[in-house]
């Protein structure tokens, strides 16, 4: 993949690759094509060697342990400061066997699902009921417009006097945290759907429930999906903070048990699962994206 | 260009033959039951919108299957008739009255955008086309016929943004002749074409125009496209019809011949010498 090859994609849709801390307002000021392209979108590169291409994005963060390994063997960082990697590795496999880490994760993992499921649905629901009915918008627009300027962080101590540490705590802080980038982006997506597509659907004597399943919800598809990874970084973010300050299991329980025995490598063990984690459900909204929107000329092999 | 082209063969076929498909069609249109344009006419038409009356009393009358042209200036309001012909708005006053009750798939528009729903395959945007009848078991087999008709056939299974413009222009027109139309109404659809795109465009309008009967209205803003095509010419001035010109010469017409620039030239004039009256251009 050659720097020439990517730099004008790129330059694109960059106005949408520094997310701000307020993300979930990112769609209101882009109106063009409303989502990033993919790393690997343009596959302008050498056909040849397509398994090295694919390892080349891998070289750096390797490269990264190997010099972090090195720099806690000999000594140059010391193993209160950072862990070498291998301790850390060990500190996983430890835990592994004690069963511990596999419930912590699923425990957050749980949480995690479940208040994305709850706050992603309302906000949907809310996104669908405002982008088609005006007076569903009239009603509640403003109210949620609100509402969305307080960061949902902010009312920790407040979940915390209503839902102590209960689980509901966590799951009401998640759910609201991804609420607002759904709400959003899937009322601007129908917003925005071409009005010319819609005339061409009434035209063709297309009924409101047609409609809405061949043009509108396909029109506003590319926005819903910023809204979704923006969504589920959120999401993590919320459950780190929630699950740090109020629980009593979880990775982030994890964590901070950790800190209080000086255990620094599960520290360090924990972060990393949480930026894995990250990962995974971000690759996992891309294949779906890439899977739902292979219609998209951002998505198409040349 | 490959587009203009592609379309060279069906002019180039020797002249006794395609004299011979032309009849064949024609004579095939007059046994379906006679023609299958349904005719119009319009009486006292207005439509303004606020204070801004932009037809003030049209009075037309279209046969059958007749092929009319509609051209003036920009904002004259052209736009804006075909879409109360088309039921797409309503009139201030006035009516519109087809010679037979329409069925909702009898007229259909075409649009300078080719509006294809750009994550539906190319046939499942033909299919669009059929209306109510999209649930019918032959749905399939008609759009790919229309798709045949306009010289698309292999891109059926495409998504439409891999197609050229004037190759979006041409599924446009299979989704809208998909149902079988009887009133075609096209709204500038070849202003956004290159030049040569445009002209097998044109050939291809005329060839499914003369092929299937339709009553067509096209508007646009070329008058050398209007004589090329059109059995009639109206010129829209200050909300009214302010000529109808009729084309009286047999097809295909050569463009580029003598008469068809003697009509172009006059009708041109026209505009022109109206454009100084209203000195608002
Ligand atoms: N929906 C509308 N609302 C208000 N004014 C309109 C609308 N549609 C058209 N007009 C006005 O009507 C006039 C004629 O427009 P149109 O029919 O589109 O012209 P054209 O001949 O270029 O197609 C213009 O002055 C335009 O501003
Ligand atoms: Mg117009």
């Amino acid at each position: 993949m050659s720097l020439i090859d990517s730099l004008p994609r790129r330059k694109a849709f960059s106005s949408e690759v520094d997310a701000g801390s307020r993300e979930e307002n990112a769609s209101e000021h882009k109106s063009g094509a409303p989502f990033r392209s993919h790393r690997n979108g343009n596959s302008s590169s050498a056909p040849k060697l397509p398994k090295v291409d694919g390892l080349i994005p891998w070289i750096v963060p390797l490269a990264i342990v190997l010099v972090w390994q090195l720099a806690c063997v000999t000594g140059f960082v010391p193993s209160r400061v950072l862990p070498a990697p291998t301790d850390v590795a060990l500190a996983g496999w430890k835990l592994l066997l004690s069963g511990e880490l596999i419930r912590n994760i699923w425990v957050s993992f749980w949480r995690a699902s479940i208040g994305f499921v709850i706050g992603g649905g309302i906000g949907f629901a809310f996104g669908l009921a405002n982008g088609l009915s005006q007076l569903s918008a009239k009603l509640t627009d403003t109210t949620l417009q609100m509402v969305r300027n307080i960061p949902h962080l902010a009312l920790i101590p407040l979940v915390i006097l209503w839902f102590g540490i209960d689980e509901s705590a966590k799951l009401f802080l998640v759910a609201l945290g991804v609420f607002f980038p759904i709400y959003l982006n899937t009322l601007h997506g129908i917003r925005t759907v071409d009005p010319q597509l819609i005339e061409m659907g009434r035209i063709y004597g297309m009924t409101d429930g047609e409609l809405f399943r061949r043009v509108i919800f396909p029109g506003a598809l590319p926005s819903i999906f910023v809204g979704l990874r923006f969504a589920l970084g959120i999401m993590w973010l919320t459950l780190i903070v929630a699950e740090t300050i109020a629980a009593s299991s979880g990775l982030g329980y994890m964590a901070m048990q950790a800190r209080e025995f000086m255990l620094i490598d599960v520290v360090v063990l924990s972060i990393l699962i949480y930026a894995l984690l990250g990962k995974l459900a971000d690759s996992a909204s891309r294949a779906l994206e890439r899977l739902t929107l292979s219609w998209h000329p951002a998505f198409q092999k040349k | 260009m490959q587009e203009a082209l592609r379309f060279q063969p069906v002019d180039a076929e020797p002249v006794d033959h395609a004299d011979i498909v032309v009849k064949a069609r024609h004579l095939r249109r007059v046994a379906e039951g006679a023609a299958r344009g349904l005719s119009l006419t319009i009486r006292g038409l207005r439509k303004a919108f606020g204070d801004n009356e932009v037809l003030r009393g049209i009075d037309l009358h279209i046969p059958a299957g007749q092929f009319v042209a509609i051209v003036g200036r920009s904002g004259c309001g052209k736009s804006t008739l075909l879409r109360l012909i088309a039921g797409l708005d309503a009139p201030t006053a006035g009516s519109i009255a087809f010679g037979e009750e329409p069925r909702a798939q009898d007229v259909r528009v075409m649009f300078q955008e080719p509006r294809l729903l750009p994550w539906a395959r190319v046939l499942s945007n033909v299919e669009v086309g059929l209306g109510r009848q999209r649930s019918s078991a032959d749905a399939q087999a008609r759009a790919e016929r229309a798709l045949v008709e306009v010289g698309l056939g292999d891109k059926r299974g495409q998504w439409p943004s891999v197609l050229s413009g004037g190759q979006k222009q041409r599924v446009a027109l299979a989704r809208a002749l998909v149902s079988q139309p009887r009133v075609l109404a096209f709204d500038e659809p070849l202003g956004a074409l290159d030049a040569l795109t445009r002209i097998s465009m044109q050939q291809l309008l005329e060839r499914v125009w003369r092929d299937q009967g339709f009553t067509a209205i096209l508007v646009t803003h070329d008058v050398a496209e209007a004589v090329a095509l059109a059995d009639r010419v109206l010129v829209i001035e200050g909300g009214r019809i302010a000529e109808d010109v009729t084309i009286d010469l047999p097809r295909p017409r050569r463009r580029g011949s003598a008469e068809l620039a003697a009509l172009e030239g006059e009708i041109l004039k026209h505009l022109l010498e109206g454009s100084e009256d209203t000195s608002d251009l």
